[in-house]
């Protein structure tokens, strides 16, 4: 089946089945390996994208149940002020370990800091206790997305 | 230790562990010149150092960066010595050659792992650097007719005070190449280091936050297709039959390939092969196998532990000590299989022709990887290029090659290149597993409470044994006994034997170290019982046998400070402690343990005191730290492979549990200024906090649980 996909502004014309993952249509058919591939069940926060500004795990989103929905990828982060907040905050923290999972963790950190500028401990954990490190960045994490939501500015 | 020269080529592995850094670091890399130049004009004094006509400064790793931070702190050490800012060089991946950047720990492997790499690197790569600057400084001198001694370096240029002058090594780099290769050049002292030591951001970092990073399984190649496989569910099966009727009709399914213990899924992309592999219908014979389950493993295990094993250390006489005891306390232990589960799962790309092959990965052991692509295509060596890449996490996986032989035994019934990609459940699957160990432990305390005599014997697989077989040597290697072995403790009467048993029908492989991470456990642990058995603080007691190792009493003693030791706890909290000597380097931790009412743990908080000698990045031996110790509570509340039927049981991270960050404690690394050799430090993390969860949990609870992962259900409150 044909399928209309809007990836990070980019309308993409996909020809696979309508149960095809949105992950695999993102990495083998369009290229865009930056989402990563971790479990397939969501269970690892791996492969979040945002469908419409909300973060999804893209290896249990049917490419079929997406409309017209709009995708962001970790590509797009750079192009919003917060995505790009969390990058550099990521960097200036030394977050990154093997990096594998790091994709996925900005994508939830940046849809958590989108709806939520100045989340409290609890709210951190809420967004993100569904990625998984197994590098163990999650100390530096946690500060990385303070860091971020600081120099957002702000009271908090 | 000391060890004889002549003897090194065979023992310098053995050692391993249990050295001080200064064995291992007189080992020197063979500075030979890299071959075919790419550009004449550039300066290549030796394998890991190309300075370019255009200025450009080329370095080529030959470890692989997993995440360690060792794309950063290896440049840093030749940086340092070859006086060039960190931002004006270039990393290559180094190719497939062992005899140009093989590992002296290991055997002359090349391969990253063991906490090696810093240990390894400190000194060949600060002389590879010193050795170009003098070269380039000596060059200059003599277009200047000056004397090289009235000349310095400094960030990528050469100076010469008096006159003012000062030249770009770029531009010096090919009269510096005519120059003979100089030998025992001196190395900086490290007052003068201007690098080392200070906290370097990574270098590989920026492309891991914008999705741009190439990892093994990110390889895209023109008319690549994916793959993706089931292997024999029972270790050591076959495949008797393969239906592939319905699995054909799927769409994008390009083709079905049957091996002897293996099928595997052709297609356009990952999902059409998934889906195609579901709807194989396989018949396997499970062969010898069928029937094993862990308890099986774990009885032949204790049995073992029943007969003599090799004797890997003996001081003074236990049995006669033991006749004398106030007091003996005897006790077992018991550690599970382990999967490594790195957020990347197993993968491999590879392009079989006719005459050649060529193998896209990101492996620990690449000229391994070279070796297995070879043996199964019956090319030579030469004809097998590899391509590697970043790795989403080793921690021991990428040592092995046995997914590079898979995918070359996919890809030759594969025109054109193929990417096999596992599942994760795969992964989790046909991992090669820590092994599972069964330890019989016991000590005599006299009239003080104080050890007269320890008496420790244990039974599992030798991951060197099979890995690297010169290391195994009289029954015994130096990775499975690394921990249990010459410990820091004054003892006055010790053995230990390892009896060497591979239960069939499971592999096991190194896992963020495996000696450590199953003898620190065991022996911390068992200490503790000590110090409990004799009525003393487990902080104090450790320290009063800690006098002649001052490193590792001192870490003690920093890690208990830091913890605030000693204040009073909540009820149903307790702290715990451990103190290392692993890896070249010393450790201690304390870890503070909460048991709910129905007894799940959590660990709120460790603190970790570390001195590993000379520290090349201080940022990257916390975050090393950091994540080992996420590492190994994992592993210790949850962490356990288990078989029924012949089959592991887990399979993804439902059944096989992660620590998350909600989980997470917060964590605490005080690193000691010291001037000794450096130490590894991806490992010592992991095995130093074991135990610290279990002695928590003791001064918890008063329940001491002698077996990992920890079972809550022991734990309830009653
Ligand atoms: S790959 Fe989607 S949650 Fe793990
Ligand atoms: S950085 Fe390696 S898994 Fe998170």
């Amino acid at each position: 089946m044909m399928f209309q996909i809007a990836v990070n502004g980019v309308d993409h014309a996909v020809d696979v089945d309508d149960d095809t993952p949105l992950l695999w249509v993102l990495r083998d058919v369009l290229g865009m390996t930056g989402t990563k591939f971790g479990c397939g069940e969501a269970l690892c926060g791996a492969c979040t994208v945002h469908l419409d500004g909300n973060p999804m795990r893209s290896c249990v989103t049917p490419v079929g149940s997406i409309g017209g929905a709009k995708i962001t990828t970790i590509e797009a982060a750079a192009t919003s002020a917060v995505g790009a907040r969390i990058q550099k905050a990521w960097l200036d923290r030394e977050v990154v370990q093997c990096g594998y999972c790091q994709s996925g963790q900005i994508m939830s950190a940046w849809a958590l800091l989108a709806r939520n500028p100045h989340p409290t401990d609890s709210d951190i954990e809420n967004a993100m206790s569904g990625n998984i490190c197994r590098c163990g960045t999650y100390g530096r994490i946690r500060e990385a997305i303070k860091r971020a939501a600081r120099s957002h500015g702000g009271e908090g | 230790m000391l060890v004889d020269r002549a003897d090194l080529s065979r023992r310098r592995f053995l050692e391993i562990g249990v050295v001080t850094g200064g064995l291992m670091l007189s080992l020197k890399l063979p500075l030979a010149r890299a071959s075919a130049a790419i550009d004449p004009e550039s300066l290549a004094p030796n394998a890991f150092i190309r300075i370019q006509h255009d200025g450009q400064i080329v370095l080529t790793m030959p470890y692989v960066e997993m995440g360690q931070g060792t794309y950063t702190s290896i440049p840093m050490l030749i940086a340092e010595e070859l006086e060039v800012d960190l931002k004006q060089v270039r990393l290559e991946h180094a190719p497939p050659n062992a005899k140009l950047y093989g590992n002296p720990i290991f055997g002359g492997i090349q391969c990253t792992g063991g906490s090696t790499s810093i240990r390894a690197a400190w000194l060949p790569l600060r002389e590879a650097g010193a050795v170009a600057r003098t070269m380039l400084i000596s060059a200059a001198a003599q277009r200047w007719h000056v004397d090289p001694a009235t000349c310095r370096a400094q960030s990528g240029e050469v100076f010469h005070e008096a006159s003012g002058s000062k030249i770009k090594y770029g531009e010096i780099a090919a009269a510096a190449a005519g120059l003979p290769v100089p030998k025992n050049v001196p190395l900086k002292s490290p007052a003068d280091f201007k690098l080392i030591g200070t906290p370097a951001k990574r270098l590989d970092t920026p492309a891991k936050v914008n999705g741009t990073a190439v990892f093994g399984i990110d390889v895209r190649l023109p008319g690549m297709k994916i793959a993706t496989l089931a292997q024999s569910p029972v270790f050591g099966g076959r495949v008797t039959s393969v239906d592939d009727t319905v699995a054909r009709s799927v769409k994008g399914v390009r083709q079905i390939i049957r091996l002897d213990d293996a099928v595997a899924v052709v297609a356009d992309h990952f999902f059409a092969a998934k889906k195609g592999l579901a709807a194989l219908a396989v018949e396997w014979d499970d062969g010898p196998h069928a029937n094993l389950t862990t308890k099986e493993v774990v009885r032949e295990l204790e049995q073992a532990t029943l007969q003599p094993g090799a004797v890997a250390q003996n001081i003074g006489n236990v049995t006669e000590a033991m006749m004398s005891a106030a007091k003996k306390v005897e006790a077992t232990y018991q550690v599970p299989f382990l999967a490594h589960a790195t957020m990347e799962p197993m993968n491999c790309t590879v392009h079989v022709h006719k005459d050649s092959c060529e193998v896209w990965v990101g492996n620990q052991a690449i000229a391994r990887a070279q070796e297995a692509a070879a043996t199964v295509t019956g090319l030579p060596p030469d004809k097998v290029v590899v391509h590697n890449h970043l790795i989403g996490g080793g921690f021991g996986r990428r040592l092995e090659i046995d997914g590079v032989t898979r995918a070359v035994q996919i890809g030759r019934h594969v025109e054109g290149p193929v990417k096999v990609v596992w599942t994760r459940e795969e992964d989790i699957r046909h991992d090669m597993y820590r092994p599972l160990f069964f330890d019989r432990i016991s000590a005599a305390l006299d009239r003080k409470g104080m050890p007269l005599a320890w008496n420790h014997r244990f039974a599992g697989s030798s991951v060197l044994a099979r890995w690297f077989p010169p290391a195994f040597d009289k029954g015994l290697d130096s990775d499975t006994t690394d921990g249990a072995i010459n410990l820091a403790y004054a003892l006055p009467n010790v053995h230990v034997e390892y009896v060497h048993v591979e239960p069939p029908g499971i592999p096991t492989a190194f896992w963020r170290s495996v000696g450590p991470s199953h003898n620190v456990f065991v022996v911390e642990s068992f200490i503790d019982e000590l110090a409990a058995a004799a009525g003393q603080d487990p902080v104090a007691y450790r320290s009063s046998l800690l006098d002649k190792s001052p490193r590792a009493k001192a870490v003690l003693a920093l890690a208990a400070e830091k913890a605030g030791w000693g204040r009073p706890m909540a009820n149903r909290t307790g702290r715990g402690v451990s103190v290392q000597s692993a890896f070249g380097g010393y450790m201690a931790q304390v870890a503070e343990v909460e048991v709910s009412e129905n007894g799940a743990v959590r660990v709120r908080r460790v603190v970790c005191a570390v001195d590993c000698g000379v520290v090349v990045n201080p940022d990257t031996v916390r975050a090393q730290i950091e994540g080992a110790i996420i590492f190994g509570i994992t592993a210790a509340l949850y962490g356990e492979i288990t078989l029924k039927s012949g089959r592991v049981e887990q399979g993804n991270f439902d059944t096989y549990r992660m620590l998350r960050m909600d989980e997470a404690p917060t964590i605490e690394v005080h690193i000691v200024r010291s001037s000794e050799e450096p130490g590894g430090m991806g490992e010592p993390g992991t095995s130093a906090i074991m135990p610290a969860v279990a002695n928590g949990i003791y001064a918890a609870t008063g329940k001491r649980l002698r077996k990992l992962p920890i079972d809550p259900s022991q734990l309830k409150s009653t």
